[in-house]
């Protein structure tokens, strides 16, 4: 049944293998005799039949063929018209917009190639309207977007002044909807802004260690269910600047291949060796794992020092959850040590909001660095680690951030303070509770619209972030304008942050989203796929309601 | 014509043949054999191929042990135990429980407890809420932002600022988004943490060059130039930096700017300048370390500045000319990635800059207050003022260390605690040991800001006097 031949670059993961059930784009087999007829043909389930707790169902659809050679003939003819455009540019034919050198320093060696900007001058700036949107309130639901209007193909902006209102808000990282600026978390913070100021112009080592960071770091220690926590005043430094104090020259990273920028940079800040595993491919991060105990270091042959293990909770791009069973298992197995990154994850899984971890019943003692942002869930900013005492005693001393960078802003502080104490349920109401729930819901039930409507959409069923595909790079532009037009605001993202044929759009849901709203929106993304031919999926899935569930009925969706 | 020559060549060679004695075709086939065989083996023997078994494997498996995670930390290492301060770190400050002057936060204008700053950040809170819930490109770009941006780039008179989250991430993020592999980066010996950390991810060639020694600079940038015309074609593609702080965190001492800028034109090196200590504490208008000397802002390439230090907010930005800075939003890995500023701490850094813009004279008071305690702290006996006069952050070292780091530490914490007993606040400079480039010696950080008293400033030094008499006599 599985389409061949086709150029994806991840066939092994389009067959969605899963632990109790097996997956065909997002359906579920998971009575006993369905599991063992597809064991055959799917080693996973033999495999790690023990370690899921709850069904896995993450599923990569493959690019049909003629939607991705249909996608490198757009970029084959952008690329010829860039070319034609630099030449006419060139000889003055056509009108340069772009700044220039200085005069005085024409001589200087240029300060960037020409060439890496041909794709910025050729093809960003063609659809750079879609992203930079200035916003002028809450990124809530709902939010207002400044109107601003471009003369000469988007080479510069100017604001008309006016305001387009209540666009709804698929964009932002508000999964529990607290980007507000009313309530208890909004009254607290502003009472601690008019006590402390919003600065700290020190570093946690010297002078900028107040009581705010110490209660924050010993609440985050305890909502995650770990013996000790540090803060930080950005998650992107979090990443970069405290993996360098924990591993070093004779260490090994592996790292998967779609991890953050950030664990990327701190990856080689390090020093250490880095290695690269298929994303969320546990055979390779198997075989990595062997390789590097039996053979170890290359040339010099000693045994590493220590392994860690680089992964995210919820990839922001692909909207995939790790398979953090699997890779807690490996990592006992092997020795090694388990970086964690839930930037997106934590507060938007599981059923207490505590994350991968939470979501997949895992004991959080076995992650052995818990590293995560405020940013998102929480509607503040900044990072913390998690972990053993001994960690973050080590950190206290030795990260980058404690001693050389401004510690966080007390107003934020607060602002995750009562956030969390919302979602423990320590405020004494059931609020966080509901948006946990509220957010699982609206997941599944946007998702699975989608799905019904014959998109393509990436990742897990119970992953917020949702990527639908749009392949090629005209309709990046057409879909963000398009959805713009309706009010409703989404990210469309191509190259370089995704590889070059699988351009999306993503789609970020929060407990802030009405049914009213996602229902709006699901309209107006269902005429724009029509419009623009999104609709990709060649497995036309029968919605719910038509149709009994059983196995009967399976077969039909393939 | 042709044809029925070449036939005939053709078989007049294989009349040869049955000619040849057979003892030669032997010979030749032979060697067309060997030749074959040639052609196809080896030319080296590959060593006894010796793969593990499974069984092998296991075992080293098994035998593997790593180091741990993390090495255990001594439970009086002097940086484990962190200073509390209860309430706000402002002119008046509680550490550890202790009512003290603040002497050790670089809260250099006072602006941290302004109650028009708070006023704006809290209009914005009202407003907005706290964070950002996205980075720039994804619907995390305010309209405060682009204010602030704005007001910075005409605060500074150039065309274009961008503002990071974090000011760590300024400097440490705009080096790589120019400077490439291959690229070469002239340094100042003592460059701060960021800047080694932005030059460390740049991978680009670094050359170091003493402190402030721009004979020095000017050797290596000679050498340079002697080695770019061995290889003119390398040369035409090499970019050349120079990296150097306005006035450097680690030595409280101001950049030789004019110097640098004739070298910068003499040699075709552009200049990246960290400004984090001298924005909005140096110059008639507090502009920096450029309107200290009455240098041309047009000639620095690229100016990098935190505003965690004088507007008393959280983040950083970088200004010059849009041609420089536009680069940056599409190449800056900690404005690209990385969530935007809490538009709070965006609107308390836009009223602090109105605060700057009103009053020009506070400049000119906090230098003041600057020369005053620099005077004030000369001779004591044992410590020795490392900084310039004008610089509101500064060092006090020991005369004679004792020769071990460890010690020198320690003298200094019980000089600090010994003034924190007494009602001033200060701290040591904390660096890491192993990581920093040149680690500077152990020093007590004293920073001065606006709203310090002569009679305060009096009181930290005549204290400090003590503590160094009561320590180290």
């Amino acid at each position: 049944p599985e389409p061949g031949g086709c150029c994806c670059r991840r066939p092994l993961r389009a067959n969605g293998c899963v632990a109790n059930g097996e997956v065909r784009n997002g359906y579920v087999r998971s009575s006993a005799a369905a599991a063992a007829a597809a064991a055959g043909q799917i080693h996973h389930v033999t495999q790690n039949g023990g370690l899921y707790k709850r069904p896995f169902n993450e599923a990569f659809e493959e690019t049909p063929m003629l939607v991705a050679v249909l996608t490198y003939v757009g970029y084959g003819v952008l690329t010829l018209f860039g070319y034609l455009r630099d030449f006419l540019r060139h000889w003055r034919i056509e009108k340069c917009h772009h700044a220039t050198e200085r005069k005085e320093q024409q001589d200087f060696v240029s300060l960037y190639q020409d060439f890496e900007n041909f794709y910025t001058r050729n093809l960003y700036m063609r659809i750079r309207d879609n992203w930079n949107r200035p916003i002028c309130s809450v990124p809530g639901a709902r939010v207002d977007i400044m109107e601003r209007q471009s003369h000469d193909y988007n080479w510069s902006f100017k604001y008309t002044g006016n305001i387009i209102k209540g666009v709804i808000n698929m964009g932002s990282y508000n999964y529990l909807g607290f980007a507000r600026n009313t309530g208890s978390c909004q009254e607290a913070a502003a009472k601690v802004l008019e006590e402390y100021g919003v600065g700290v112009c020190s570093t946690r080592q010297e002078i900028g260690n107040l009581d705010k960071h110490e209660e924050l770091e010993k609440l985050v220690a305890s909502f995650l269910g770990v013996e000790a926590a540090m803060a930080y005043g950005m998650g992107f430094a979090t990443n970069s600047m405290n993996i360098p104090a924990l591993v070093g020259k004779g260490c090994l990273i592996l790292s998967d291949e779609l991890n953050h920028a950030s664990l990327v940079l701190g990856a080689r800040l390090s020093g250490a060796t880095i290695r690269i595993f298929k994303h969320n491919n546990m055979q390779s991060l198997e075989k990595l794992l062997k390789d590097a105990i039996v053979y170890g270091q290359p040339r010099t042959r000693r045994p590493w020092k220590k392994i860690l293990i680089l992964v995210e909770g919820i990839y922001s791009m692909e909207g995939s959850i790790v398979r953090l069973p699997e890779v807690i298992a490996l990592k006992k197995k092997y020795k090694a040590y388990l970086y964690l990154d839930e930037a997106h994850s934590i507060g938007a899984l599981g059923p207490t909001g505590r994350g991968v971890v939470d979501y997949f019943g895992l004991d959080p003692q076995d992650v052995d660095v818990m590293m995560g942002t405020f940013t998102k869930s929480f509607g503040a900013s900044g990072g913390y680690i998690g972990g053993k005492k001994e960690l973050i005693d080590y950190l206290r001393t030795h990260s980058h951030s404690a001693v050389y960078a401004t510690s966080l802003s007390p107003p934020v502080v607060e602002q995750i303070v009562t956030s969390m104490k919302c979602i423990m349920g320590q405020d004494g109401t059931t609020l966080g509770k509901e948006c946990i729930q509220q957010l699982a819901e609206n997941t599944r039930y946007f998702r699975r619209r989608l799905k019904e409507m014959g998109f393509i959409i990436y990742g897990n069923e119970d992953s917020p972030v949702v990527p639908l595909m749009l392949y090629m790079p005209a309709k990046i532009g057409a879909f963000g304008r398009e959805m713009l037009k309706r009010n409703i605001g989404v990210v469309v993202v191509g190259f370089p942050a995704t590889p070059i044929i699988e351009s999306r759009a993503r789609f970020c849901l929060s407990a802030a989203h009405t049914k009213e709203i996602l229902d709006t929106a699901l309209k107006e993304i269902d005429e724009v796929g029509d419009l623009l031919q999104l609709k990709y999926s060649r497995h036309r899935l029968v919605p719910l309601l038509d149709r009994p569930f059983d196995e009967t009925t399976y077969e039909e969706t393939e | 014509m042709a044809t029925a020559a070449e036939q005939w060549v053709l078989v007049e060679m294989v009349q040869a043949l049955y000619e040849a004695p057979a003892y030669h075709l032997i010979l030749e086939g032979i060697l067309i054999l060997w030749i074959i065989r040639l052609l196809f083996s080896k030319t080296y023997k590959l060593q006894e191929r010796s793969d593990l078994t499974l069984k092998e494997k296991e075992e080293l498996i098994e035998e593997w042990q790593p180091e741990p995670l993390v090495p255990p930390v001594s439970k009086d290492h002097p940086a484990l135990n962190y200073n509390v301060v209860s309430g706000p770190p402002s002119h008046n400050i509680v550490v550890n429980g202790k009512k003290c002057v603040n002497f050790a936060s670089f809260n250099f204008l006072g602006l941290l407890d302004n109650a028009r700053v708070k006023a704006a950040a809290l209009a914005s809170l009202k407003k907005y809420g706290v964070g950002t819930c996205g980075p720039r490109g994804f619907y995390g770009t305010f309209d405060v932002h682009l204010d602030l941006e704005d007001r910075l780039a005409k605060f500074m008179k150039t065309e274009e600022a961008i503002i990071y989250s974090y000011g760590f991430a300024t400097i440490a993020s705009a080096i790589p988004a120019y400077s490439k592999r291959g690229d070469i980066v002239f340094v100042d010996r003592a460059a701060c943490f960021a800047i080694q950390k932005g030059l460390q991810a740049s991978r680009s060639d670094i050359k170091w060059f003493r402190h402030n020694d721009v004979a020095d600079l000017e050797r290596l940038l000679r050498e340079q130039e002697a080695e770019d015309l061995k290889n003119p074609r390398k040369a035409r593609v090499t970019r050349r930096f120079i990296v150097v702080e306005g006035l450097y965190m680690n030595t409280g001492t101001v950049c030789p700017l004019p110097e640098l800028v004739k070298l910068k034109y003499k040699y075709k090196a552009r200049i990246f300048l960290e400004e984090s200590l001298s924005f909005g504490v140096l110059g008639e208008h507090g502009r920096g370390v450029t309107e200290h000397f009455g240098i041309s802002i047009d000639d620095i390439d690229l100016i990098s500045a935190n505003m965690e230090n004088s507007l008393a907010s959280v983040g950083g930005f970088c200004c010059g000319r849009s041609f420089v800075i536009d680069h940056q939003r599409l190449s800056g890995q900690g404005y690209c990635f990385s969530a935007s500023l809490p538009p709070l701490l965006a609107a308390a850094a836009i009223e602090a800059l109105n605060i700057m813009e009103e009053n020009p004279g506070i400049f000119l008071v906090l230098k003041e207050k600057c020369e005053r305690i620099h005077k004030a702290l000369q001779g004591i006996s044992g410590l020795k003022v490392v900084g310039e006069p004008l610089s509101p952050a500064f060092h006090l070292q020991l005369t004679d260390s004792t020769g071990s780091r460890e010690e020198d530490v320690k003298l200094l914490q019980e000089i600090v605690n010994h003034c924190m007993n007494r009602g001033i606040a200060l701290t040591q400079a904390r660096y890491l040991e192993k990581e920093e480039k040149c680690l500077p010696p152990p020093s007590i950080r004293v920073v001065v800001t606006v709203e310090q008293t002569d009679e305060e400033l009096e009181r930290a030094a005549r204290t400090l006097k003590e503590a160094a008499r009561a320590v180290l006599l």
